[in-house]
């Protein structure tokens, strides 16, 4: 029995396509990915799979149980993170870490070598209003919540949006720890490099999913040379690169521009002679290329 | 002598026992793009809302194109641009409303607003939507707007506070396009990113850790010194040093 | 069970953290009272009138005595000439003009008939109506004691007495009144914002992907609010009763209970609000707009009910408000038992269990 089957699920916002034929399935212990930016449909998503929002078409299951006949049996099996914090700020950590164990029927207790590690983390502040928390002790507050019934599955939707690089960090170490106890794991983000911390991504742009892979073979896939360039001018060198007429793409990575060519990188060379400070490396590709090379086929095809 | 957009000394705020900003000292050059970087609670903001005239300072000096922030800050304010991912266009009004209000708040002449606004829609390719209610538009596109409305009275330094947060990565690029073009333009720009691949794009970056300034300097230079590979290593060294 | 109490307990995290409404809550029952109670008042005392006095004789003079002694008139300005009544009017200041005909004395004792003519200010009818009404039952006073003197033949005489309140305080109208508006705004109000604010919030999608039924949700909003509600209708009774001396003559437990059963049919229908809101700012408006108005202007709080046009006389019937004060100045002036209010607490009871089910009912499990 798969942790969660999606088949064929639709769903329209009056005139607004949120989700169009999305199909995937989540593995026993797997970390599954949505990768996408915001408006990609991937809220909604969460919210048919947590049975709060009915899909027009297709069918979805989690742990063998119905969305939508099963509805009961699906909440009370699942940890739900909505994308924006969710907690009573009024409340302490200790309160709504109480609070939510209650309604979940259990107890703080009961389930405290699965939250220990995170709540650790948050103890010595546990008096402290939920609102007051910084963005990481928020989202780390929020995991416990989700987990303290011990779910059969975690939906997480975008925990680490809006907060910084360290912060993010340690969630998804978190996150590889609670896998690591077999609790499979739905989560969703817009930052395109926590796509390979994940087992299978899907990548979902415009409410439709545009590939779906492990993060290895999305890069494996990426069938064009990139090559990496940059020179004392960026932004006159990406003007110039634009404008050479054998140019692909050319979009900022960093320090460097990602350049795809369908021509030989000597004439671009040639091309550029007269900025100073000028490199032109190859370079291996990442999700992200993928992302906007699989963007730009989705809006040439509409 | 080198042309400084923003300067400040020893800069600090204080609210009761709590040391948001804790004596920073930086120059940012006209014409620079200079990255703010810092973790969530580092004092980033509050260091922002004193530069823009918003906050006043406890201590220390701060000029902002020349103008001081304690007793200057109606000048300062003409002479900024500021978005944020919070600041939002006013949703029920359409595109070229947005531009005629925010080009009537600074004071731009009709004749002028109609030439910004005929500009404007024509560099961001969105004459078409010229009438459509902001609502409508995709994300990335509001993004774009308010960056060129930010600039609308050309201002010659523009805040960014976090720009590109959940915007798709083209449009995130193309919004980076946006704000090279206005530096080759001489605008100074003075942004925050969560997002390290675009701390690479700045000139130079500051990171902010609990208050303090802790390192600043170019990309480069920054991932010579602390020995890393990318902005998000020096981030991480930094971020973590503390704790 | 435990998940209920936790809930409850939760709520009243809220609402006593929340300092501000907190003493909202609490400070909106006295200062209403004491507005009520001491500035905003129909009776009167020291209107200004003119008096123009045809007569002149010793009749005329006692009457005007009597009625400039009763502390509620106070003679302003003597007139002479008729023509001056439009002018003193237009100043502003005085709101009656007694006109006494020539000869009064004469008129009343052998012509038995003296019209004296009132004349009242009716750009604030209110006023207006009431001051008429003062100066008649004066005047009326006097006519009884001047015939008293004389032995007439028997005359009808018409007796009035004020029954219940007798001193005609305007108390006791609006102690049942505010304790109605304020239990509505309590419970309803505070229940259809504190529900929409979790749905603002994001933690009612937590919520609903919990196990806890929606049955559940919506009884751990109502206890807390309906105690709190209770706390307030006993600070407005023990207010009425020792500040302005407000009766309670019927059974104390009735009172209460009744008191119990409206502040259930405002949260019934505050939750009713919630469900059909997603937004604390339009479930505020809608209670406002929808609940708050009706109650001050059609349950007969602040218009009485018979003299409003039929239409909205039918239509006041559906306002629990007017029910609620029915019952409670039955109980509390009258000394009304159960048997007498059973109607109106039957139609109350009905109304509340009626706007529970479709709540209930109406109530989402999912978010759309």
């Amino acid at each position: 029995m798969l942790p969660i089957v999606v088949e064929n699920i639709h769903k329209s916002f009056g005139d607004v396509k949120a989700l169009q034929n999305i199909s995937f399935t989540v593995e026993e212990g797997e970390l599954f990915g949505l990768i996408g930016p915001d408006g990609a449909g991937k809220s909604t998503l969460f919210r048919i799979l947590a049975t709060l929002l009915l899909a027009d078409k297709g069918t979805a299951s989690v742990n063998g149980s119905d969305v939508v006949k099963d509805y009961r049996t699906i909440r009370s099996q699942v940890g739900y993170m909505p994308g924006r914090f969710s907690l009573y700020q009024d409340l302490t950590i200790e309160e709504n870490l109480n609070f939510f164990a209650t309604i979940f029927n259990t107890t703080v207790e009961e389930n405290y070598d699965l939250i220990k590690e995170i709540y650790e983390q948050i103890e010595p502040f546990k008096k402290r209003p939920a609102g007051k928390l910084s963005g990481g002790m928020k989202q780390k507050l929020a995991l416990c919540c989700a987990l303290v019934h011990k779910p059969k599955v975690l939906f997480l939707d975008e925990p680490t949006t809006g907060v910084d690089p360290v912060s993010r960090k340690e969630f998804w170490e978190m996150l590889q720890r609670l896998k690591e106890k077999g609790i499979p794991i739905l989560v969703s983000t817009p930052y395109m490099d926590e796509a390979i911390l994940c087992d299978r991504v899907a990548l979902m742009q415009k409410g439709e999913i545009m590939m779906i892979n492990t993060p290895a073979a999305i890069v494996a896939d990426f069938g064009k040379p990139i090559w990496a360039a940059r020179a004392d001018n960026m932004y006159h060198l990406i003007r110039d690169i634009r404008a050479f007429e054998g140019t692909d793409s050319c979009y900022a990575f960093g320090e460097y521009l990602h350049v795809t060519l369908h021509q030989p990188v000597e004439e671009l060379k040639d091309h550029l002679k007269a900025h100073k400070g000028l490199i032109i490396t190859p370079a291996k590709a990442g999700i992200e290329d993928a992302f906007m090379q699989l963007m730009q086929e989705q809006n040439e095809a509409v | 002598m080198k042309n400084y957009a923003i300067v400040t000394k020893e800069l600090t705020k204080r609210f009761g026992d709590f040391i948001a900003t804790n004596a920073i000292t930086f120059e940012v050059e006209q014409g620079e793009i200079f990255g703010f970087l810092g973790a969530n609670g580092a004092g980033k903001t509050t260091a922002m809302r004193m530069l823009c005239g918003l906050l006043k300072p406890s201590s220390g000096e701060a000029k902002v194109a020349g103008f001081d922030v304690y007793t200057q800050t109606e000048k300062v304010k003409q002479s900024i641009g500021y978005m944020s991912q919070k600041f939002s266009l006013y949703e029920d009004l359409t595109v070229k409303e947005n531009i005629r209000f925010y080009g009537g708040i600074y004071g731009l002449s009709n004749q002028q607003i109609k030439d910004k606004t005929h500009a404007l829609l024509q560099q961001l390719n969105m004459e078409k939507e010229a009438g459509h209610l902001v609502s409508s538009l995709p994300l990335g596109w509001k993004q774009k707007l308010s960056f060129s409305i930010a600039v609308i009275h050309d201002p010659s330094i523009v805040f960014l506070d976090e720009p590109t947060g959940g915007v798709d990565p083209i449009t995130r690029r193309q919004f980076w396009d946006l704000i090279y073009e206005a530096a080759d333009r001489g605008v100074t720009i003075f942004v925050t990113t969560h997002y390290m691949d675009e701390a690479e794009y700045c000139n130079r970056i500051s990171i902010m850790v609990d208050g303090k300034i802790k390192a600043l300097d170019t990309p480069k230079k920054l991932k010579e010194q602390f020995n890393a590979d990318s902005m998000n290593d020096v981030f991480l060294q930094l971020a973590r040093a503390k704790s | 069970m435990r998940q209920f109490l936790v809930f409850v307990r939760k709520e009243f995290y809220h609402i006593f953290r929340d300092k501000r409404t907190l003493l909202i809550l609490f400070g909106m029952p006295v200062i209403l009272i004491v507005l009520f109670g001491f500035a905003i008042t129909n009776e009167i005392h020291h209107v200004k009138i003119g008096v123009l006095d045809n007569a002149r004789d010793v009749y005329s003079q006692q009457m005007i005595h009597k009625i400039t002694s009763s502390g509620y008139f106070e003679v302003d300005q003597n007139l002479r000439t008729a023509d001056e009544i439009e002018s003193t009017f237009r100043k502003g200041d005085i709101k009656l003009v007694i006109v006494i005909p020539d000869h009064f004395g004469d008129k009343f004792y052998h012509e038995k008939k003296a019209p004296v003519q009132l004349l009242a200010d009716a750009s604030d009818p209110n006023t207006a109506t009431t001051v008429i009404n003062y100066a008649t039952a004066i005047i009326g006073q006097y006519q009884q004691e001047m015939t008293g003197k004389i032995t007439l033949p028997l005359t009808i005489n018409t007796e009035v007495r004020m029954v219940y309140n007798p001193s005609l305080k305007g108390v006791f109208l609006f102690v049942p009144g505010v304790m109605t508006l304020i239990l509505m705004l309590v419970s309803a109000m505070m229940t259809s914002i504190t529900i929409t604010r979790e749905k603002e919030l994001g933690t009612m999608e937590i919520l609903l992907v919990s196990p806890l039924r929606p049955i559940l949700i919506i009884a751990g909003k109502v206890v807390p609010y309906i105690a709190l509600s209770f706390i307030i209708a006993c600070i407005i009774l023990v207010m009425g009763f020792f500040i302005f001396g407000m009766p309670i003559k019927g059974n104390l437990l009735l009172l209460l209970a009744e008191c119990g059963l409206f502040g259930l049919t405002a949260l019934s229908l505050g939750i009713l609000i919630s469900s059909i809101t997603s937004s604390q700012q339009t479930a505020m408006m809608i209670s406002m707009m929808g609940l708050l108005l009706p109650t001050i202007l059609l349950s007969g709080f602040v218009f009485p009910i018979e003299s409003m046009p039929r239409p909205l006389q039918i239509f006041s019937n559906i306002i629990p408000a007017k029910w609620f004060i029915i019952i409670l100045k039955d109980v509390m002036l009258k000394g009304s038992g159960l048997r007498q209010i059973w109607l109106p607490t039957v139609i109350l009871g009905g109304m509340t269990l009626f706007f529970l089910v479709l709540s209930v009912r109406n109530f989402k499990t999912r978010l759309s």
